[in-house]
C-alpha cells in the first residue's frame, strides 16, 4: 500500500531519514515510535507530500507521491485522511463547518448530504450534539476527534495520525487509541501512527517500528517488539514501565 | 502547494557574504510573492462560486466597514494639517484662498491613496499575516494542502479580491473626507468660506489626479495582500515566527508603497 525505498532525509547536515526502507500493508496498522527528534513526524511528512526525500521514493500503491506534480499530488492526497498534532482545526469555523470543509471545497455534493455525512462520522468519533459548538470551547481530546472526523469524512483509504494523544490525560489517550482501532476494524482502513507512547504503540498496532539514528532498529508485531532485546527499545520500554504485553493490557483494562 | 521545505543553511562567513545573502533572499522572497500573487489571480473566476463567495463577501465587510473609523480620522486630520501648514504660508502673500487647491491636489494624487495604504497596511496586513502565520505554525495550512483545498482560492483569492476592491473605494473615501477637512480649518482658522474653497478645491483638480490616485491604490492593496499572505504562509518557529511575519509585513509594506507610489507618479506627471 505504501512504500518508502532508500529514503534519505536531510535537514542541512543532519541526516534524520538515513535510507529508510519499509512497507505498509493493506488494512494493517503500523506504528512509528521514537524519541523525539528521532524523525517520526519527518517520516511522516514525507508521506503525505509536505517534504520529499533528497533520495530515494515515496510509493503510495502504483503512485511515487515524491515525485508527482500538481494534480497527481492532490489526487494522491484524495487517498489519505490526516489527523494532525494539533488537529489543526480552523477556528473561525464551528466542529460541524471544519468536519463539512473538505467536502464542500472539493466535491460536488448537496449541502443536506454533506451536512448528513458529517454528522455520520462525528457520531462515530462519538461527537453527537456538538456540531455548533466553536474549537476554542471544546477540550483537546474533543478537538482530536473533531479532526478525526475531518479526516475521515472523505472516506479515505489510508489514515495518518500524527502523534493522536499527545497533550491528551491517559483516560483521554486510551479513548483515542481504543477510536483509532474501532476506525479500522469498521471502516478496513489501512492506518499508519507516529506517536511516542508506548502503550497506544503496542495496543493498536499491527507493527510497531522504532526509529533510531535515522533507521528502524526494530520493526516487528507487538509481542516481538515487546521481547526485542535491541537496547534503544529495551530503554525506551524501561522508560515507559513497560515489561511485557500483560502491563499494556492492563492499562487498557483500567 | 503553499508547504515548502524549510531553509537551512549555514551561518555567513562575513559581512559581505551575509549582505550578499539577504539581497538574494530578498529577490527570492519577491518571486516567491509574486507567484502567490498570480497564483490567488488565478482563482478570481471563482469569485462567486459557492465555495467563496461568503468568504469575499466577509473579507469585503472585514477591509471596507471594519477600517471606516481609522480611515475616517486618517483623512480629515491629513486635509486639516495641509490646510493649516500651507494656508499659512500662503496668508504671508495673499494667496490664503489657494489652499482648496493646493489640498485637493494633494490628496487626490498623493495623500489620499498614501495614507489609506500605510493605514490599511497596518491594520488589514498585520493581520492577514498574523492569521496567516498562525495557521502555518498551527499546521492549519498544512492541513489544508492535504485535504486538497489550495489556501490560495480559500485563503489569499478572497483577500486579494477585498483589497483590490477596497482599496481604491476607501481611497475616495479618505479623499472627499481630506478635501472637507480642509474646508474645517479653511473656513474657521483661515477666514476662507465654504463656496470659495469648495469652488477653488474643484476647478484645478483633474480627472486625471482621481485615477492616477485610484490606481495608485490598487497597487496598494495587491502589494499589500501579497506581503501579507507570503509572510504569513512562510511563517516559522511559533508566536515569535508569528510576530515576526506580522513587523515585516507592516515594514515592508510600507517601504513598497512609497517606493511604487513615487515611480507611478513619476510615470504619469513627467
Amino acid at each position: 500500500m505504501i512504500r518508502f525505498e532508500n529514503v534519505t532525509k536531510r535537514f542541512g547536515t543532519h541526516t534524520v531519514l538515513d535510507g529508510i526502507s519499509y512497507d505498509i500493508h493493506h488494512g494493517e496498522t503500523f506504528v512509528i515510535v521514537g524519541r523525539s527528534g528521532s524523525g517520526k513526524s519527518v517520516s511522516l511528512q514525507n508521506m503525505i507530500r509536505l517534504l520529499t526525500p533528497e533520495e530515494g521514493r515515496v510509493w503510495v500503491g502504483d503512485d511515487c507521491i515524491s515525485e508527482a506534480e500538481g494534480a497527481d499530488v492532490t489526487r494522491i492526497l484524495a487517498r489519505f485522511g490526516v489527523l494532525f498534532q494539533s488537529a489543526a482545526l480552523l477556528q473561525w469555523l464551528n466542529v460541524e463547518d471544519n468536519v463539512c470543509l473538505p467536502l464542500r471545497q472539493t466535491q460536488h455534493l448537496p449541502e443536506d448530504d454533506i451536512r448528513a455525512r458529517a454528522a455520520e462520522k462525528l457520531a462515530l468519533v462519538g461527537l453527537e450534539g456538538v456540531g455548533d459548538r466553536m474549537p476554542s470551547d471544546i477540550s483537546g481530546g474533543m478537538r482530536k476527534r473533531v479532526g478525526l472526523a475531518r479526516a475521515i469524512v472523505t472516506q479515505p483509504e489510508i489514515i495518518v495520525y500524527d502523534e493522536p494523544t499527545s497533550g491528551l490525560d491517559p483516560v483521554i489517550s486510551r479513548q483515542i487509541d481504543l477510536l483509532i482501532d474501532n476506525l479500522r476494524q469498521r471502516l478496513g482502513v489501512t492506518s499508519v501512527v507516529v506517536t511516542h507512547d508506548l502503550y497506544s504503540a503496542l495496543k493498536i498496532g499491527s507493527r510497531v517500528a522504532m526509529l533510531h539514528e535515522g533507521r528502524f532498529a526494530v520493526c516487528a508485531p507487538p509481542e516481538e517488539f515487546v521481547a526485542s532485546s535491541h537496547p534503544v527499545v529495551r530503554d525506551f520500554l524501561r522508560a515507559q514501565g513497560i515489561a511485557d504485553m500483560d502491563d499494556v493490557r492492563k492499562a487498557f483494562d483500567t | 502547494m503553499i508547504t515548502r521545505e524549510p531553509q537551512i543553511v549555514d551561518p555567513p562567513a562575513n559581512t559581505f557574504a551575509a549582505v550578499g545573502r539577504a539581497l538574494i533572499q530578498a529577490w527570492q522572497g519577491a518571486g516567491r510573492g509574486l507567484m502567490m500573487l498570480l497564483g490567488a489571480a488565478a482563482q478570481t473566476p471563482f469569485l462567486f462560486s459557492r465555495k467563496n463567495r461568503a468568504d469575499v463577501m466577509n473579507q469585503l465587510y472585514l477591509v471596507g466597514i471594519k477600517s471606516l473609523g481609522v480611515v475616517t480620522v486618517v483623512g480629515l486630520f491629513t486635509g486639516m494639517i495641509l490646510a493649516l501648514q500651507v494656508g499659512l504660508e500662503l496668508r504671508r502673500y495673499g494667496q490664503e484662498n489657494s489652499i482648496g487647491t493646493l489640498v485637493s491636489i494633494s490628496m487626490l494624487r498623493e495623500m489620499g491613496p498614501f495614507m489609506t495604504g500605510l493605514v490599511i497596511a497596518a491594520s488589514v496586513g498585520s493581520a492577514i499575516a498574523a492569521q496567516m502565520g498562525t495557521m502555518t505554525v498551527g499546521e492549519e495550512i498544512a492541513a489544508l494542502d492535504v485535504m486538497g483545498i489550495s489556501p490560495l482560492r480559500y485563503l489569499m483569492m478572497p483577500r486579494l479580491v477585498a483589497l483590490a476592491i477596497m482599496m481604491p473605494l476607501l481611497t475616495v473615501y479618505t479623499n472627499l473626507l481630506g478635501i472637507f477637512g480642509g474646508a474645517i480649518v479653511g473656513a474657521s482658522q483661515l477666514g476662507i468660506s465654504w463656496e470659495a474653497y469648495f469652488d477653488n478645491a474643484f476647478r484645478y483638480a483633474e480627472n486625471k489626479d482621481l485615477y492616477v490616485g485610484l490606481f495608485k491604490s490598487f497597487l496598494f492593496g495587491l502589494i499589500i495582500v501579497t506581503v501579507a499572505c507570503y509572510q504569513g504562509f512562510t511563517a516559522t518557529e511559533g508566536a515569535v515566527g508569528v510576530g515576526r511575519a506580522t513587523r515585516r509585513t507592516v515594514i515592508t509594506s510600507f517601504l513598497l508603497i512609497l517606493v511604487v507610489g513615487y515611480f507611478v507618479t513619476r510615470l504619469f506627471y513627467q
